[in-house]
């Protein structure tokens, strides 16, 4: 009998800390075809891979809707947090503080954040917590069959017919005005820059907050939708093209000086902002409000990276927090000795 | 749901509400009443919580390799209360989804109603067991068990005067328990049984403690319980007791 040669199996493909992409996938999607936020998770599944974030690591976090499901499609092995409608941000903040070791995503919808979580969105904004959190905004309440929500803009217009009247909450400015650190918009079919950005985020220390367009394709994906995917598609207007440096990997990129703007994050990886308006500073909020306000004028979808300040103070900076997790520390070393209550007791006779 | 009625009180429950809130995994309420949150108070100087925290039922890595595995809703001791790991532990079989609604004893999503009715009956065996965790209740006995007086929070004070009155001006001799936890203690449904009139006194207007008493207690203890209540902005003072109770027993 003749013998066969079995070739060996190739090997499988890894990540700098040995893990596999299915490492990094969640359970299979409940949500539509086609709808945006299944490839803002791919986008996400690919940018912790890519980082070699362990999953064990990652708190995954969201509130209520369409969008705040998608945490259950990715890292799978995560920790997840299904919160209340729009309080997803105390949840996320709570877990970050109990323990800072954690790198926390919080996925929300136009509706969880502009509407029900607004009050807890903007406290979060102004703290700079070191966490990402992404938008998946198609402008209605897709889990309740498509109602308008405060991101959709005026002139928009429901498949029923209705005209949106009232003007749209700009996240982007707002969590710019409020001192969040890395900020920026993106569409859910531009994968290139949607990429970057989140691994940009993922170097980022601070709060990272991402407002991505991501159509509904079931209820805001019609003529007269300024959300749907051909809207965007015509309107899109990059503010620069976005590339991201690992720190672990040698790349050389070739740019012609004077066009790009390098920023090192605070892992030590670069985001590089390729055709920059020339008087445009990354660093300055009034040039972000400046372009958001007249592309919003013009009726563009400005797309990039707006926004990053890496010398803000963040959160756990201004608590004075120690090194280690506070979930782990001993109780010698959380709870005050007996002296410090007695003479607390003391001081009120 | 705890109901301290001093500044003590409010000392002492909060540290036992975060052991509770860690062993039954659950949010706990220390339910101030306004007169403790707005008024000054004396107070004996706070004591020092020897007490060790309690974390409850957490499981460290080391317990995952020796386990291989975990359900997170999953009821191994009976008591209603799953184990649990905590955000960050090191270990790949460590993370687990909460959510709201419909998942089974592993975490993982379901929409089976047999899923759905464990949990349901999970979540009954934690409230049963939760009963004889909170702190009991503290009972004065009198003479003759026939009366009852029942309250909580700030109406304390005004109680322990009312007893007073109540014996020196009109001979009646009343037991009196002071509720200091929720889910109620076998002890508080069983001074329900014990008296022949128990007078629940609510310092509001839906006399609330008085309803969730109607819900706990046996079906024949029901007409028992009669209300007494004091709303009228200011804190309860005896006399008010003193008049509702003397005057319901007139009515018997």
């Amino acid at each position: 009998m003749a013998s066969t040669t079995v070739p060996p199996a190739p090997a499988k493909k890894v990540n700098r800390i040995g893990l596999e992409i299915a490492d990094y996938r969640g359970s299979k999607t409940t949500l539509c075809a086609g709808c945006g936020h299944n490839a803002i998770s791919e986008r996400i599944i690919e940018a912790f891979y890519t980082m070699g974030v362990p999953p064990h690591r990652v708190a995954k976090l969201s509130g209520i809707g369409c969008s705040s499901k998608s945490p259950a499609y990715f890292m799978g092995s995560a920790f997840g947090f299904n919160a209340v409608h729009g309080r997803m941000p105390s949840i996320a903040t709570g877990a970050v503080l109990a323990n800072r070791d954690l790198v926390a995503i919080g996925v929300s919808g136009d509706g969880d954040t502009a509407s029900i979580g607004i009050g807890q969105f903007v406290h979060l904004m102004r703290r700079n917590l070191p966490m990402i959190y992404i938008i998946e905004d198609n402008g209605v309440y897709g889990l309740t069959k498509g109602q308008f929500s405060a991101t959709a803009d005026i002139g928009s217009k429901l498949k029923t017919g209705v005209i949106n009247d009232l003007p749209p909450i700009d996240t982007c400015a707002l969590a710019i005005q409020l001192g969040a650190t890395y900020v920026g918009r993106s569409f859910s079919g531009d994968k290139r820059q949607l990429q970057a950005l989140l691994q940009g985020a993922v170097a980022h220390r601070g709060t990272v907050m991402l407002d991505v367009i991501s159509p509904c394709v079931t209820f805001n994906d019609h003529e007269g939708s300024t959300k749907s995917y051909s809207f965007v598609k015509d309107h899109e207007e990059p503010l620069s093209d976005v590339s991201f440096v690992p720190y672990f990997q040698d790349i050389e990129v070739d740019y012609e000086e004077g066009t790009t703007k390098e920023i090192e994050l605070f892992d030590g990886s670069k985001v590089l902002l390729h055709k920059l308006p020339a008087d445009y500073d990354p660093n300055d909020k009034v040039d972000a409000l400046r372009v958001l306000t007249e592309a919003h004028d013009k009726g563009e979808v400005v797309t990039g990276l707006f926004y990053v300040n890496t010398e803000a103070e963040d959160f756990l900076e201004a608590l004075n927090l120690v090194d280690e997790p506070l979930a782990t520390l001993p109780e010698s070393r959380v709870r005050p000795p007996k002296q410090v209550l007695d003479e607390l007791m003391d001081s009120y006779r | 749901m705890l109901f301290p009625c001093s500044v003590e009180e409010c000392f002492t429950m909060a540290v036992e509400a975060f052991d509770l809130a860690e062993e039954f995994q659950t949010p706990v309420f220390v339910m101030m009443d306004l007169d403790l949150g707005m008024n000054n108070w004396m107070s004996d100087a706070f004591q020092y919580p020897e007490k060790p925290i309690a974390r409850g039922k957490v499981l460290s890595a080391e317990d995952l390799d020796r386990l291989g595995g975990f359900g997170r809703y999953a009821d191994v001791d009976g008591d209603g209360v799953g184990y649990r790991t905590l955000p960050g532990t090191k270990h790949r079989l460590a993370g687990y989804f909460t959510r709201g609604s419909g998942h089974n004893s592993q975490a993982k999503y379901s929409e089976r109603p047999e899923d759905y009715v464990q949990n349901m009956e999970r979540l009954s065996r934690k409230f049963e067991t939760a009963r004889e965790r909170v702190p009991a209740p503290e009972i004065r006995e009198g003479k003759k068990g026939e009366i009852g007086i029942l309250a909580y929070g700030t109406s304390h004070w005004a109680i322990v005067e009312s007893l007073d009155q109540l014996k020196q001006e009109h001979g009646l001799e009343a037991d009196y328990l002071r509720v200091r936890g929720f889910p109620f203690s076998k002890s508080v449904l069983d001074f329900v049984r014990g008296h022949k009139r128990v007078y629940v006194v609510d310092q509001n207007r839906d006399a609330q403690m008085h309803s969730l008493l109607r819900l706990e207690v046996d079906d024949d203890c029901v007409g028992k319980l009669r209300r007494v209540r004091h709303f009228g902005g200011l804190p309860i003072d005896a006399r008010s007791v003193t008049d509702s109770i003397v005057s319901q027993e007139g009515e018997k």
